[in-house]
C-alpha cells in the first residue's frame, strides 16, 4: 500500500485535489440547482465512453463478441452523455426563461 | 507530437469539466455551464478516437465503423428520449440514465478482465481498477434500475423488502468481497468474473430494495457517484486523466449532493441506506387518530384565499403526479391580481428530487422569486392567513417538531399550522410516504379537501373566477 502510493504520488496527489475540487465546487449549490445538477453531473458520469472507444481500438477486430460488447458499451455511455446534457438543458432553459420577465 | 498535442487537449478539456460544473452552481450561468461540459465532453470523444494507442490494429477502419455506428445511436436515443419525458418523469430517466452509465461500466471492465495477463507486473492494479469498474458499476446499474422500478411506482417497497434485509445485504456485501479475492487470485477467468458480475448485480438490487421510495433522490445521487468513481477506474485502466478527473468529479459532488440531500431531512446518510423509515413507521402509526377533521369545499377554499393579505403555497410530489401545474399557475395569477400575495413554500425534499418542484413550477412560468425555500417561507408561514397544502404530507407533518417519539422527530419541515388557516388537498386520509400519521389533519385550524388534485384544483379556479 505505501509502496503503491510513493510509486504513484503525482496521481494520489491528484486523486485527493480532484476530490477537494469536487467538493468544494458543489457544497455552495442552492437548493433549486440541485436536480438540474445532479442530472449534468450524471451526464459526465458517462465519460467511461473514452474507455469504451479504446476498448474498441485495442481490441481485434475480428474478435466479434468482445467487439459488440464494447459497442454496447458505447451506445449505453453516449445514451448516458447525450441524454443527461440534453435533459439538463430543458430543464435549465425553464429557469433562464424566467430571468428575461 | 500528436500525441503529446492530445494530451494537452484533454488537459483543456479537463478544465472544461471543471468550470462547467462551477458554472453550474449558479443559476445565472447554469446553462452556459452545462453546454461547456457538454463541449468538453465532445472534445474527449473526438480525442479519444484518434489518440495514438501503442497497440497494433488500434486504427483499423473496421473498429472505427463500430465506435462510429454506437456512438451515433447512442447519441440518438439519449436526446430523443430527453425531449421526450416530461418534467415530472425526470427523476425517473436520470435514474435510468444513470444505470446505463453503470452498465457501461461493467461491460467494459468485463472485456478487461477477461484480457488481463495474471502474470504481467502490474497484474494487481490493473485487476484491482477493472474488478472496481466491474462491481461498482454493477451495483450502479441494479441499484439505479430498482431506483427506478421504486419511483415509476412499478415496485412497492414492501414487495422487494424483508425484515431484517440489513443482514441479508451485510452478507452480500461479504460474498461480493470474497469472490473479488478469489477473481484476483485464480487470474480472471471466464467463470469466475461472470459470477462476481452476477453477484454485484444482486447486490446493488439488494441494496437499494429496503431504501424507502421517498429517499429515492438520495439514492440516485449516491448511485450517480457510485458511477462516476467506476468511470475513474477505467480512466486508471487506460492511463488518461481525463476519464479519471471526471469520474472523481462526478464522484465528489454526487456524495456532497447526497450529503445536503440528507441534511435537508435531517438524517444521517446511514440512516437513509439502513431504511430506517419503514422499519419504525409501524410504531408511530400504532398511535391512532387524534379526534375529528373539518372538510372544506372548493367555494369555501377559494373564499377564503380570495379575501386573504397573504397565501402561502405548499405544493408536494401528489402535485407532480396530477399534472395540475398549470391550474396552480392560475390561481396564483387571479390571487395576485385581486392584490394577494402568494409565495410557494418549497420543501428541500419537495417533489421526487431537490429542486423537482422548482423546475415544475418554473416550467409553469411562475416568477421565481415566489419561490421560497424552507427558511423563507416558514417566516411567510408565521403571518399568513392561509396555507394551502397541494399533495403534501410528511414535509408538514407537525410530529417533526412536537413527537419526540416519532421517526421523523428533528426533520426540519414546513410549519404550516402557524398560518391563521390551513387547507390540505388529498385524495384520502392515507399516510404519507413515510407511513406515519399526520396530526396536521386533526388541528382546529386545519381543514380538509378532499379529492384528485387536478379536479380540485380545477374546481377552485372557476370557484375563483366567480369571485
Amino acid at each position: 500500500m505505501i509502496e503503491f502510493i510513493q510509486e504513484n504520488l503525482i496521481m494520489v496527489y491528484l486523486l485527493v485535489f480532484t476530490v477537494v475540487l469536487g467538493f468544494e465546487l458543489i457544497s455552495k449549490v442552492p437548493t433549486v440547482l440541485h436536480t438540474p445538477l445532479m442530472s449534468g453531473a450524471n451526464a459526465i458520469s458517462g465519460i467511461v465512453v473514452i474507455g469504451a472507444i479504446f476498448l474498441l481500438r485495442t481490441n481485434d477486430s475480428g474478435d466479434t463478441v468482445k467487439m459488440l460488447i464494447g459497442s454496447a458499451a458505447i451506445i449505453l455511455a453516449t445514451i448516458n452523455i447525450a441524454g443527461g446534457f440534453a435533459v439538463t438543458n430543458r430543464m435549465l432553459s425553464m429557469f433562464n426563461k424566467k430571468k428575461k420577465d | 507530437m500528436l500525441k503529446a498535442l492530445l494530451d494537452i487537449g484533454f488537459l483543456i478539456a479537463s478544465v472544461g469539466l471543471i468550470f462547467g460544473l462551477k458554472r453550474q452552481s449558479d443559476p445565472a450561468t447554469a446553462r452556459s455551464g452545462n453546454m461547456l461540459a457538454a463541449y468538453s465532453m465532445i472534445a474527449g470523444i473526438i480525442m479519444a478516437l484518434v489518440y495514438p494507442l501503442d497497440v497494433e490494429g488500434s486504427l483499423d477502419p473496421v473498429g472505427f465503423g463500430y465506435i462510429l455506428v454506437s456512438l451515433a445511436i447512442g447519441t440518438f436515443i439519449g436526446i430523443r428520449s430527453a425531449n421526450k419525458v416530461e418534467m415530472t418523469g425526470m427523476p425517473q430517466l436520470v435514474s435510468l440514465f444513470n444505470g446505463l452509465g453503470g452498465l457501461s461500466a461493467v461491460l467494459v471492465g468485463y472485456v478487461e478482465l477477461l484480457n488481463l495477463n495474471k502474470d504481467a507486473e502490474s497484474y494487481y492494479s490493473q485487476a484491482g481498477s477493472t474488478i472496481f469498474a466491474l462491481v461498482v458499476g454493477a451495483i450502479a446499474f441494479s441499484g439505479s434500475l430498482l431506483a427506478y422500478l421504486k419511483l415509476d411506482g412499478k415496485l412497492k417497497d414492501s414487495q422487494v423488502a424483508v425484515k431484517g434485509h440489513q443482514y441479508i445485504n451485510y452478507a452480500l456485501l461479504a460474498i461480493t468481497l470474497v469472490m473479488i479475492a478469489v477473481v484476483v487470485m485464480s487470474g480472471a477467468n471466464n467463470v469466475m468474473v461472470s459470477i462476481l458480475l452476477v453477484i454485484s448485480l444482486i447486490y446493488g438490487w439488494s441494496f437499494v430494495a429496503p431504501i424507502g421510495g421517498a429517499d429515492m433522490p438520495v439514492v440516485i445521487s449516491l448511485l450517480n457517484s457510485f458511477t462516476g468513481l467506476t468511470a475513474a477506474a477505467a480512466g486508471l485502466i487506460y492511463g488518461n486523466q481525463f476519464m479519471l478527473l471526471g469520474g472523481i468529479l462526478v464522484g465528489a459532488s454526487g456524495t456532497i449532493l447526497t450529503v445536503l440531500m440528507c441534511n435537508a431531512m435531517n438524517r444521517s446518510l446511514w440512516n437513509v441506506i439502513a431504511g430506517n423509515f419503514a422499519g419504525s413507521g409501524s410504531s408511530a402509526a400504532a398511535g391512532g387518530p387524534q379526534g375529528s377533521v373539518r372538510e372544506a369545499s372548493a367555494a369555501d377554499t377559494g373564499v377564503m384565499m380570495y379575501y386573504a393579505q397573504k397565501v402561502v403555497i405548499v405544493p408536494g410530489y401528489g402535485l407532480a403526479v396530477a399534472q395540475a401545474q398549470q391550474y396552480v399557475k392560475q390561481i396564483y395569477q387571479i390571487l395576485s391580481d385581486n392584490d394577494v400575495k402568494v409565495v410557494f413554500g418549497i420543501h428541500p425534499v419537495a417533489g421526487r428530487m431537490p429542486g423537482h418542484m422548482n423546475v415544475l413550477l418554473a416550467e409553469v412560468d411562475i416568477p421565481y422569486d415566489a419561490l421560497l425555500d424552507l427558511e423563507e417561507a416558514n417566516e411567510e408561514l408565521a403571518t399568513s392567513d392561509v396555507a394551502l397544502i397541494i399533495g403534501a404530507n410528511d414535509v408538514v407533518n407537525p410530529s417533526a417538531v412536537e413527537d419526540q417519539g416519532s421517526s421523523i422527530y428533528g426533520m426540519p419541515v414546513l410549519e404550516v399550522w402557524k398560518s391563521k388557516n390551513v387547507v390540505v388537498m388529498k385524495r384520502s386520509m392515507a399516510s404519507g410516504y413515510a407511513g406515519i400519521e399526520n396530526p396536521l389533519f386533526f388541528k382546529p385550524n386545519t381543514q380538509m379537501l378532499f379529492g384528485d388534485a387536478k379536479k380540485t384544483l380545477a374546481d377552485l379556479v372557476s370557484e375563483l373566477k366567480n369571485l
